[in-house]
C-alpha cells in the first residue's frame, strides 16, 4: 500500500493481520511508541488524515492513502513545533516515552478545550509526573509548587518562602535547567531500547506455564523445531545450570540464588517453560503454540500464612539452604528477622495507652511506559546486550557469571529507559536473550508484552504489617511493636533487602526506649514480587504511620505534635532493633521544618470547597517517613569528566537515565565545578564499555553517588585547568564515591478529603508535599519527581491492584482492568522544601525520588479515618471498600 | 496489537461478502475491540465499513444507526428543538472507557457486539427502547430489542456468521426527557454502574440499568415509582456482578444512590412540552 508519513511517501504491504502502529516502526517511524499494544496508553498516538488515532488498534491496511503524522511531523530539534516547545518548557515529562503520544493528541487541542483536559487526555498515560507539568505544557501556563492559581509562562510569582518561585534556568546548581534529552524527547527522536534498526534481527517469544506449580514430565518441540522461520527453541534442556536471582545488587548475595533460565519445575502461573527465536514475532508466536508439553501438577500454596503451616506444599523444597541462601526452605522461609531493643514487654507495661491493629497492602505494577526489552548481538565475538535496565553493570556481572563469559567479552548498555521504578532491577529478558544469541549467533530482540508486566513481571510486595504502639497520657511513646509477613512470590529476589529495609527507617524514624520487630519473607506459588519505588518502607509506613495516628487520636494530640514529641532528632540514635552502623548520620536534618511547612500549608488550605451535600464527610491526615540517602553496604560509581579538543566536554558515568534525571543534574554539578555553560558537556552513561562503573540507578543513588563521583571529577579537572599544567587537550580527571556513609532524608504528605457516605468516593481536596531534599539540585525537577511520587502513591492507595483469583492467575491483566492514576484523577500537590544542607552529598543535595512515595498512603487513609470515623486497613482504599467499611453487612 | 494469525482480509462490498464469515473469520469494523486484545482463534476479517453503510439515517419513525457508525459520529449528532433525549448521546460517548481517539475510529455497531456490562453504546440503545437489526448468516433478517442483544459479560445473540446491522432508536423515546448518571472506582474508569432513566409523553418511566450487571436490565413503570419502590426494585435485581470495575454488593447499593437522583431529577423537571418526533425530526435532518 502507499500512504504518506510526515509528508515522505512510503509503498510497502501491509500483513492483513498488522496494526498501523508495528507498520510505522517497521519503517523506523521509532516515535511511535509500545506501551500497551491494546489502545489505552496513548504512547503510539498518530494523526491519520488529522484525526488523532491509537496506531496500536488502528488496522495498518486502513492508512492506504492517507497522510500519516507523527510527533517527529510536527517538528524536529531546532524547528519545534509550538506545542512541543510548551512540553520542554514546562518540563512536561520524565523518562519521556509517552511523550511522542502525549504531544501529538495535544496538538490537536485548541484553547476551548483546556476545561476539558480530564476528558481529553484519558487515553494518554504518564508513570512519572503526575501529570502537572502536562497540563501546564498544554494550557501554556505555570502553576507555582504551592498550587496556587495557574499564571502564564513567564509572569513572575510571588510564592510563599520555601516554595520555588519562579523557574530560573542558568545551568547552575540549584536553577532548573532543562533535561538535555528535551528537544529529543519532544519530536520523538531520542531513542529507547527498541528505536535501532539491527539488520538480519529475530525475535524471541516465550510459551508461558498455565500451571502454578507443576514439574515438566516431557516437551516435545519437533514441529515447533521444523515451522520455517524458526532458528531455535529452547527449554530447560538448553538452560545452564546455575542458580541465581533476577533481582539485582552491588553485593549478589543479598538475593537468594533460587532462579534457572529454563527450570523444569515451574512454579507460577507465567514462568517461562520454553522459547523460540524467529524470523518474526509472529512465527515465534506461532511455534510457542507447537509446543507440546506434559505437566505433572504438583500441589501449591497462595497465602502467605499458611505457606508457614507444617505440610504445606514446599515451593522451593529443593534448594540447599546454605549455598540458594535461604532461612528455610522447607517452611518456605525466605528470609526473617527477629529482633528486640531495649525491653519491649516492659515498655507495653508502662505504656497507659495502647495502639493496635492490623494491615495489609495490595499488589502493586511498576507500569513503566517502556515495558523489559533487550536486544542482543554479537560484534566481533563479543555479546551485546542493549537493554532495559537499571543496573547494565550488575547486569553485566551475572550474565557473565551465570554463562561463563570472560567480562571483556561482554557489554550491556542502556539507551534512555522509559521508566523503571524499581522493576528495572531486574534480569528478566537479558538472560533468555543471551541464551538465544550464543545459540543461534544471530541478533535476537525480546519484547515484554503489556500482559506480561503485569502477569509475570515482578510486583510491589504485599505485606500485611500488624503494629503495636505503647505510650504514656502525654504521648510519649514507651512501645513499639511490628510484624511484617511479606508474600514474596514463587521466586525470592529482592524478597529479604524488602523485608529488611521496609522495616528499618520506618521503625527507626521513632524515638522510642523499647522497640520489636518480627519479619518473615515467605515463597508462594504467586507470581514474584520485587523491587519497588520505597523498597518495602512504604508498606510498613502505612501500618506504623496510622497506627501513630490512631494514638493521636486517642490522646486528643495533633498528630504533627504527636511527631515532635517522638520522632528522632538530630542528636537521637538510628535504632531498628540496635542502633544502626555507623555508615548511618544525620548529614542533615529537615523533618522539624518539613512538618512545619506541611501543618501550615493544610492551615491555610486552598480554596478548594467540599462538593455540596450532606453525604460528603470532610477530613485532615498527615504521615511523615525517612528514608537512608542511599543502600547500605556499598553503592559505587566511577566518573570521569574530559575536556576534548573540540572545546567540549564528555562527562562518562554509568548510571542510568529513566526519568530520574541524573543526566540533568550531572550536567549541572560538572557546570558548577568547572563554570561553564552545560550546553559544552555531552553525557555518556550506562555502559560497560563507555563510561565507569556503577552499581546503578536505585536506592536513589544518582545524585548521591553517581552524581558526587561527577562532581569529584569535574572538580578535579576544574583544578588541573586552572593550574595551567594540564598539556593541551584532551585532559581528563576520574574520581570515585563508595557510598561509605549515608545520610537520611525526610518527607511529610498531608491531605485534606472530602467522603462520599453513599458512594465510598474519596476526593482529594488539597495534597500538601513538603521534603527535605537538602540543597536542591534542579528545582522544577526535583518538584516533578515528587509530583510523580505523590502521584504513584496515590494510585497505590486509591485505585491500583494486581488481582489474583486465589489460585495464582492474575485477572487484571491489560491496563483497562489495571487502573494507573489519569490526569483526571489526580490533584495538583503543593510541594514545599526544607532549607537543609547536607554533610555527605553533592554540595549539599540528598536523594528525592523513591520517598515522596511513602507517607502518602497513610496520610491518604489517616484522612479517610478522619472524615468517617472509621479506619482502612487495607489498600487500595477503593470506593467498594471504603463504601463497605460504612455500610458493614449491607 | 498485530493480529498474526490473521492471514485474509476481506472488504464487503455487499451481503453476499458475508458469506466468508464463520466461527474463524470475524466482521471487522473499527477494529479498537478487536486489535486491542490478542486473537489467536481468528484467520481471518471481513471489513464493513466497504459496505458503505449510512452512519445515521432520520426516518419517518426514528434514527437509524449503522452498526459501522463511529462514536465521535453519533457524539456530534446535532441538537435539535424537541430532542429532549440528546444529551444522551455524548453522555454515553463520554462513558466509554476509551479515549476520544478510541469515538474516532470505534462504531455503535462494535461497542454492542462487545457486549461488555459496561458498553456504552448498549446502555444508549436499551435505554431508548431501541431495536437490533440482525443480519443472520442464513439470509433472514432478525430484529431484537437493544435490551435483549446482551445476554452476558461479552455473550449476545449472535452466532457466527451473523452480523449486526443496524440500530434503531424509535422517535417516541428520542423526544423524552432523560436523565443519566454513571460512577465507576475513578472519576473516569470503566462504568461500575450506569443508569439512565426516561420521562415518556405518556408518563411511563423506564430505568435503565447496565454495568453492574452482567446484561442490561430495565424496569418500567406506567408512571413515575416511588422512591420507595425504585429502590425495592433496584435492590431486587439479581445480575450484579464483580470485577476489577467494583463488587457485587457496592454496585447494587450505588446504583439505589443514582436511580433515586434518577427519579428525582426526572420528578422535578418540566413536563414534556409537548414536541413529537414529526417536529424534531426536520430539524435533525437538516
Amino acid at each position: 500500500m502507499r500512504l504518506a508519513v510526515n509528508g515522505s511517501p512510503v509503498e510497502a504491504p501491509a500483513a492483513p493481520g498488522q496494526c498501523l502502529r508495528s507498520f510505522l516502526r517497521e519503517h523506523e517511524h521509532f516515535e511511535v511508541k509500545k506501551g500497551c499494544d491494546t489502545g489505552d496508553c496513548g504512547a503510539c498516538s498518530v494523526l491519520v488524515d488529522g484525526t488523532p488515532v491509537h496506531s496500536c488498534v488502528f488496522p495498518a491496511f486502513r492508512a492506504e492513502d492517507t497522510d500519516v503524522t507523527t510527533a517527529a511531523g510536527l517538528g524536529l530539534p531546532g524547528t519545534l513545533a509550538p506545542v512541543q516547545q510548551r512540553f520542554v518548557d514546562a518540563g512536561g515529562f520524565q523518562c519521556g516515552f509517552c511523550t511522542p503520544g502525549m504531544v501529538i493528541t495535544a496538538s490537536t487541542l485548541t484553547e476551548h478545550d483546556h476545561d476539558d483536559l480530564p476528558r481529553l487526555l484519558k487515553g494518554n498515560l504518564c508513570r512519572c509526573t503526575g501529570y502537572r507539568s502536562i497540563a501546564d505544557a498544554i494550557r501554556g501556563t505555570h502553576t507555582p509548587a504551592d498550587g496556587s492559581a495557574c499564571a502564564p509562562v513567564g509572569t513572575p510569582v510571588d510564592a510563599p518562602a520555601a516554595t520555588l518561585g519562579r523557574v530560573i534556568r542558568t545551568g547552575k546548581v540549584g536553577t532548573s535547567l532543562r533535561a538535555p534529552a528535551s528537544e529529543r524527547i519532544v519530536s520523538g527522536q531520542e531513542p529507547y531500547t527498541l528505536d535501532v534498526a539491527v539488520p538480519g534481527l529475530t525475535h524471541l517469544s516465550v510459551l508461558r506455564s498455565p500451571h502454578a506449580h507443576a514439574r515438566i514430565r516431557s516437551i516435545d518441540t519437533r514441529e515447533a523445531d521444523a515451522l520455517p522461520g524458526v532458528h531455535a527453541v529452547l527449554s530447560h534442556a538448553d538452560s545452564p545450570a546455575t542458580l541465581y536471582s533476577t533481582g539485582r545488587h552491588e553485593d549478589r548475595l543479598d538475593d537468594p540464588d533460587d532462579t534457572l533460565v529454563f527450570d523444569r519445575v515451574l512454579r507460577f502461573r507465567g514462568q517461562r517453560v520454553a522459547a523460540v527465536v524467529a524470523d518474526t514475532v509472529a512465527i515465534a508466536e506461532a511455534a510457542c503454540r507447537l509446543i507440546s508439553v506434559e505437566y505433572e501438577l504438583l500441589p501449591a500454596v497462595f497465602d502467605p500464612a499458611e505457606a508457614l503451616l507444617p505440610g504445606a506444599a514446599l515451593v522451593h523444597g529443593d534448594k540447599n539452604a546454605a549455598e540458594s541462601r535461604l532461612a528455610d526452605p522447607g517452611r518456605n522461609l525466605v528470609a526473617e528477622l527477629h529482633g528486640e531493643y531495649g525491653d519491649l514487654e516492659a515498655g507495653l507495661v508502662e505504656a497507659t495507652r495502647l495502639v493496635t491493629g492490623d494491615w495489609q497492602t495490595q499488589r502493586v505494577a511498576h507500569t513503566q511506559l517502556e515495558t523489559h526489552a533487550t536486544i542482543g548481538w554479537l560484534e566481533d565475538d563479543r555479546l551485546v546486550l542493549r537493554t532495559s535496565s537499571q543496573v547494565p553493570f550488575l547486569v553485566h556481572r551475572e550474565i557473565c557469571r551465570l554463562f561463563d563469559l570472560d567480562p571483556a567479552g561482554v557489554r550491556v548498555f542502556t539507551a534512555r529507559v522509559g521508566g523503571g521504578f524499581g522493576g528495572k532491577q531486574e534480569i528478566l529478558t537479558e538472560d533468555v536473550v543471551t541464551l538465544a544469541v550464543l545459540k543461534t549467533g544471530r541478533p535476537v530482540q525480546y519484547e515484554f508484552s503489556r500482559t506480561d508486566e503485569l502477569t509475570a513481571a515482578p510486583l510491589r510486595h504485599p505485606m500485611r504489617v500488624k503494629v503495636t504502639l505503647g505510650a504514656t497520657d502525654e504521648g510519649r511513646l514507651t512501645a513499639l511493636k511490628v510484624g511484617v509477613l511479606s508474600d514474596t512470590g514463587a521466586y525470592g529476589n529482592h524478597g529479604p533487602g524488602v523485608m529488611f529495609h521496609g522495616t528499618s527507617e520506618s521503625v527507626s524514624l521513632y524515638s522510642v526506649p523499647n522497640k520489636r520487630v518480627d519479619a518473615q519473607s515467605v515463597y508462594t506459588n504467586n507470581l514474584p514480587s520485587g523491587a519497588f519505588r520505597g523498597y518495602g518502607l512504604g508498606q510498613v509506613i502505612f501500618g506504623i504511620e496510622s497506627a501513630v495516628d490512631d494514638l493521636a487520636r486517642d490522646l486528643g494530640m495533633n498528630p504533627f505534635d504527636l511527631r515532635r514529641l517522638n520522632c528522632v532528632g538530630p542528636t537521637d540514635p538510628l535504632v531498628v532493633t540496635q542502633v544502626e552502623g555507623d555508615d548511618l548520620i544525620f548529614g542533615s536534618y529537615g523533618l522539624d521544618q518539613c512538618l512545619d511547612l506541611a501543618q501550615a500549608a493544610l492551615a491555610r488550605g486552598n480554596g478548594v470547597a467540599a462538593p455540596d451535600g450532606p453525604e460528603w464527610q470532610i477530613g485532615e491526615g498527615m504521615a511523615t517517613a525517612m528514608i537512608a540517602t542511599m543502600p547500605p553496604r556499598g553503592h559505587f560509581a566511577h566518573a570521569s569528566v574530559t575536556l576534548e579538543p573540540t572545546g567540549r566536554y564528555t562527562v562518562r558515568v554509568g548510571t542510568a537515565e529513566f526519568g530520574n534525571g541524573t543526566t540533568t543534574v550531572h550536567a549541572q554539578l560538572a557546570a558548577t565545578a568547572l563554570v561553564i555553560d552545560p550546553g559544552l558537556i555531552d553525557i555518556l552513561h550506562s555502559d560497560t564499555d563507555a563510561s565507569g562503573y556503577d552499581t546503578g540507578a536505585y536506592g536513589s543513588a544518582g545524585v548521591v553517588v553517581a552524581g558526587k563521583a561527577v562532581l569529584r571529577a569535574a572538580t578535579l579537572l576544574a583544578e588541573k585547568l586552572r593550574a595551567g599544567t594540564a598539556g593541551p587537550a584532551p585532559v581528563s580527571a576520574e574520581a570515585d564515591e563508595y557510598g561509605a556513609r549515608r545520610s537520611v532524608a525526610f518527607n511529610v504528605q498531608a491531605f485534606r478529603v472530602a467522603v462520599s457516605t453513599l458512594t465510598g468516593e474519596v476526593r482529594i481536596l488539597q495534597s500538601i508535599q513538603a521534603a527535605d531534599a537538602g540543597v536542591v539540585m534542579n528545582p522544577d525537577q526535583c518538584r516533578g519527581q515528587i509530583e510523580g511520587g505523590v502521584a504513584q502513591a496515590i494510585g497505590s492507595s486509591l485505585f491500583e491492584e494486581v488481582i489474583l483469583d486465589g489460585v495464582g492467575r492474575v485477572t487484571t491483566s491489560v491496563l483497562r482492568n489495571y487502573h494507573i492514576p489519569l490526569l483526571a484523577d489526580l490533584p495538583v500537590t503543593e510541594v514545599y522544601f526544607a532549607e537543609t544542607t547536607d554533610a555527605l552529598g553533592p554540595l549539599g543535595a540528598k536523594s528525592m525520588s523513591e520517598s515522596p512515595y511513602n507517607p502518602v498512603a497513610p496520610a491518604l487513609a489517616n484522612a479517610v479515618r478522619d472524615a468517617i470515623g472509621i479506619r482502612p486497613y487495607e489498600l487500595p482504599m477503593s470506593r467498594d471498600r471504603i463504601w463497605r467499611l460504612m455500610h458493614p453487612g449491607a | 496489537m498485530d493480529l498474526n494469525t490473521v492471514l485474509t482480509v476481506s472488504s464487503a462490498r455487499s451481503r453476499d461478502d458475508l458469506a466468508a464469515l464463520g466461527p474463524t473469520v470475524v466482521p471487522l469494523a473499527g477494529g479498537s475491540d478487536l486489535f486491542g486484545e490478542p486473537q489467536t482463534h481468528l484467520t481471518g476479517l471481513v471489513d464493513l465499513q466497504t459496505l458503505g453503510w449510512e452512519p445515521l439515517t432520520v426516518t419517518a419513525d426514528g434514527l437509524d444507526i449503522a452498526a459501522t457508525c463511529t462514536i465521535a459520529e453519533l457524539s456530534r449528532l446535532p441538537e435539535a428543538i424537541g430532542l429532549a433525549a440528546h444529551p444522551l448521546f455524548f453522555q454515553c460517548a463520554a462513558a466509554l472507557y476509551g479515549s476520544f481517539k478510541i469515538w474516532n475510529v470505534a462504531t455503535v455497531g462494535g461497542n454492542l457486539c462487545a457486549s461488555l456490562p459496561a458498553g456504552p453504546m448498549t446502555a444508549l440503545a436499551g435505554a431508548l427502547d431501541g431495536e437490533v437489526l440482525l443480519w443472520r448468516a442464513d439470509g433472514s433478517d432478525e430484529r431484537l430489542r437493544a435490551v435483549d442483544f446482551v445476554t452476558g459479560n461479552q455473550a449476545n445473540r449472535l452466532e457466527p456468521g451473523d452480523v449486526l446491522r443496524s440500530i434503531f432508536l424509535p422517535g417516541s423515546t428520542l423526544v423524552s426527557r432523560t436523565a443519566f448518571r454513571r460512577i465507576a472506582l475513578s472519576p473516569l474508569g470503566r462504568s461500575g454502574t450506569l443508569l439512565i432513566g426516561r420521562a415518556d409523553a405518556d408518563g411511563g418511566f423506564v430505568l435503565t440499568v447496565t454495568a453492574g450487571t452482567v446484561h442490561p436490565v430495565q424496569l418500567r413503570y406506567d408512571s413515575a415509582p416511588s422512591a420507595s419502590a425504585l429502590a425495592r426494585d433496584i435492590a431486587a435485581i439479581d445480575s450484579w456482578f464483580t470485577d476489577a470495575h467494583g463488587a457485587a454488593d457496592w454496585r447494587r447499593a450505588v446504583s439505589g444512590v443514582l436511580g433515586e437522583e434518577i427519579r428525582a431529577e426526572l420528578a422535578q423537571g418540566q413536563s414534556n412540552p409537548g414536541y413529537s418526533w414529526e417536529d424534531a425530526r426536520d430539524e435533525v435532518r437538516a
